[in-house]
């Protein structure tokens, strides 16, 4: 599948700030999932930061922004072909130790419910490939997707004890229920062409890998009950939300920020 | 059980030869001018207003750790055994830093279980797959020491990240020559005052690959509420070099600046008294208010050098310290020079056997833990406090680790009533850049209280000079 991408965040600032720093991780991951036709990152005023693939295979980019401004608009546009691996991310170049991701974040820590949960889940099965399936399962099963009910900083446990939440809650849910089972678990943002009755979080859509001994990182997407296919493109990973974000940015002084997000994710026809 | 103790000083009815000038020294002064000297080195310290907390103890921030006027000898030959393992291990801890942050071969050939390093607080994700300029992670490495006999010595712990103490080994030396200039007329002592230009050279050594021309080095303080801040001010003033905080740093582009009269001045080398939580709000802690947002960009794209460099930590844990020795016999193909102190693993089946029978005799420590909370010392503990003790290592044995208990040689201290021994341990400051370098003394902490084993400031511990004899 050919998809198109574009992307456009916006942040002003109620008061004009003198200066704006961001990292982005926003392009694509190199896998044979998935090839980058085209990719441009704009940032109007930007100077572009040191930029290195780090130790998880994603492309990380700083980027500065000279004050005073009242405005900065990071807009990604891009095409990339991709093709369904069933979830798996074969052939990404990485070094960091999969044990890494068995540490726990605030927001992926197992309370007593998600530790029965993931118990519960893999109950009469020791396979490692249908336990991680059978948790995603019970993790679409558990947790109904609702948009407008959960925030960024909602807690896995939190949604599992409303039974409701985003895809961000979702993928924040397997990792803690993963690393109960002792199986190493991240989080992944990206694209999802949300064609029919496939959601995504409106902005940017997000799932989860777990690490199955002998195939590697395998993607699960419980928000729409599948593993990442031809409409997903991945960006990068890390422990949580905030660990794996497009971008991370803070801007020097005292104006609030609001925040303004559009995603546009289409098919080529061929 | 009546231990005995070595004596630096007199051993087998005699003073050892490093000490002999000593002898006649103290047996020639009387009580009162002693005294004198004693008031006058308190003032001193008080002028130079060296009053922080050693190892970030915590306590009075303003209180004087006591200074003992009685130095700590070392001769040649056991400075130079010493060097020599200090060396090494600052060798072994970076290439063990690199490796782990590289292709784990450590880990992969089974010589360090993965858990340990990669499941560890002090692990950074962030900085695998980075070589930092010449392959260097710890750029001080601060090596604690205690001796047990003439040729004994051991190695307490390891400090990778930022060890504080330093300004003490060269205040202590300062007040030492100025209060009594003819010993060291009469005795061959090595100068430690070229630690200074040393760091400074060590820092500018390691500038990054984009940086040409002569490196521009800062010192980072997380500021004047930091119980380290004096010794941050005055390394920065003894290597010349800018005392900054986070927010007279900023990233623009590709590389860190400095907010100046003069205007922004590009960073090259910082040297960072601030822990790896809180350097980059971007990449660690969110709510970090002393870091410099978008650092960790610059570093990883070659910007900028931060020493010591971010994930050192993972080197200096207590469990990864009983690794050690196998660092040195895997990455260097030597045998150990200083060895470590016998550690009982409690995780370990047959260790927690052998702990939970001998627990009055051991010091059990939690793997964690730090500043001597949750902490038993067998010997000086009571039957129920052992007893309970042995429960909490039961509920998760794999939290704790056993050693003796310690028989730490003693140096002659002034006291009350004259000159006695007392309990001494040592931390040297290893520099590590284009080379690998360690000034001839460290700093010496003495448990001025008789009978104690207790070094630490906040329960009256003091300080002594510490000479390292010419060959």
């Amino acid at each position: 599948m050919i998809l198109t991408v574009q992307h456009t965040t916006i942040y002003r600032y109620g008061a004009p700030v003198r200066g704006v720093v961001q990292s982005h991780r926003l392009t694509p991951s190199i896998f044979d999932g998935q090839r980058t036709r085209s990719w441009t990152i704009t940032v109007d005023g930007g100077l572009s930061g040191g930029g290195f693939r780090d130790g998880a295979g994603d492309w990380v980019q700083g980027c500065s922004v000279r004050g005073p401004v009242t405005e900065v608009a990071v807009q990604v546009e891009g095409v990339v072909e991709t093709q369904d691996l069933a979830g798996l991310l074969r052939g990404h170049r990485e070094l960091v130790p999969p044990d890494c991701y068995l540490s726990e974040t605030a927001v992926t820590r197992a309370d007593a419910a998600l530790t029965e949960l993931a118990h519960a889940a893999i109950a009469g099965t020791s396979d490692p490939l249908d336990r991680a399936h059978r948790l995603a399962a019970a993790i679409s099963d558990a947790i109904t997707y609702q948009p407008d009910v959960t925030t960024a900083n909602t807690t896995a446990a939190e949604s599992l004890a409303l039974g409701k939440g985003v895809c961000q809650d979702h993928a924040h849910a397997l990792i803690a229920a993963a690393r109960v089972q002792d199986i190493p678990a991240r989080y992944v943002s990206g694209y999802l062409m949300a064609d029919g009755d496939a959601v995504s979080n409106e902005a940017a859509h997000a799932w989860a890998e777990l690490w199955i001994k002998g195939l590697g990182w395998i993607g699960f997407d419980p928000a729409n009950r599948c593993c990442p296919d031809a409409r997903f493109i991945r960006l990068g990973s890390g422990y949580d939300a905030s660990d794996a974000a497009p971008i991370r940015g803070t801007a020097r002084g005292p104006g609030a920020e609001s925040l303004d997000v559009t995603v546009a994710i289409q098919a080529v026809q061929q | 059980m009546a231990q005995t103790y070595f004596n630096e000083m007199y051993h087998n009815g005699r003073a050892r030869e490093p000490y002999q000038q000593l002898e006649n020294w103290t047996q020639a002064m009387p009580a009162e001018f002693r005294s004198l000297k004693q008031a006058e080195a308190e003032a001193l310290f008080r002028r130079i207003g060296i009053t922080f907390a050693v190892y970030g103890e915590g306590g009075d921030p303003d209180r004087l750790i006591p200074f003992d006027m009685f130095p700590r000898v070392f001769s040649n030959a056991e400075w130079t055994r010493l060097e020599r393992g200090i060396k090494q291990r600052a060798r072994a801890l970076n290439a063990f830093l690199v490796d782990v942050y590289g292709r784990g071969e450590i880990v992969r050939t089974g010589r360090i279980p993965g858990r340990l390093v990669y499941q560890n607080e002090a692990y950074e994700k962030a900085v695998v797959g980075f070589v930092p300029p010449r392959g260097v992670y710890s750029h001080i490495v601060g090596i604690d020491l205690v001796r047990t006999g003439p040729d004994d010595f051991f190695v307490l712990e390891d400090n990778c990240r930022t060890p504080s103490g330093v300004s003490y080994m060269l205040e202590n030396r300062e007040i030492m020559m100025r209060m009594f200039p003819t010993l060291f007329r009469e005795n061959r002592i090595q100068p430690v005052d070229s630690y200074p230009t040393i760091l400074r050279r060590t820092l500018a050594s390691v500038a990054p690959a984009k940086c040409t021309g002569e490196p521009t080095v800062v010192v980072l303080t997380p500021g004047h509420f930091n119980s380290a801040y004096y010794e941050h001010s005055f390394l920065s003033d003894m290597m010349g070099v800018e005392l900054v905080e986070g927010q007279d740093l900023f990233v623009e582009g590709e590389f860190v600046y400095m907010r100046t009269t003069e205007g922004p001045k590009k960073v090259d080398v910082i040297y960072r008294r601030i822990d790896d939580a809180f350097i980059d709000p971007l990449c660690f802690r969110p709510d970090s208010m002393l870091g410099i947002p978008g650092l960790m960009d610059v570093y990883r794209s070659g910007g900028v050098s931060i020493c010591s460099a971010p994930g050192a930590g993972v080197a200096d844990d207590k469990a990864i310290y009983t690794y050690v020795p196998e660092m040195i016999r895997f990455y260097l193909g030597e045998e150990p020079i200083l060895h470590n102190v016998q550690t009982w693993q409690c995780g370990k089946a047959d260790d927690l056997k052998y702990v939970l029978e001998n627990l009055g005799e051991l010091v059990v420590k939690e793997v964690h833990g730090s500043g001597g909370y949750g902490m038993l010392v067998g010997p000086k503990s009571t039957k129920a406090q052992i007893e309970a003790f042995a429960e909490r290592i039961k509920a998760n044995p794999g939290n704790y680790i056993a050693q003796p208990t310690l028989a730490l040689s003693t140096v002659p201290t002034f006291v009350n009533e004259g000159v006695a021994p007392r309990h001494v341990d040592l931390r040297p400051y290893c520099l590590v850049g284009e080379r690998i370098e360690l000034v001839p003394g460290g700093l010496t902490r003495v448990a001025l209280t008789d009978g104690s084993l207790v070094v630490n400031s906040s329960q009256g511990g003091g300080v002594k000079d510490t000479w390292v004899l010419a060959g």
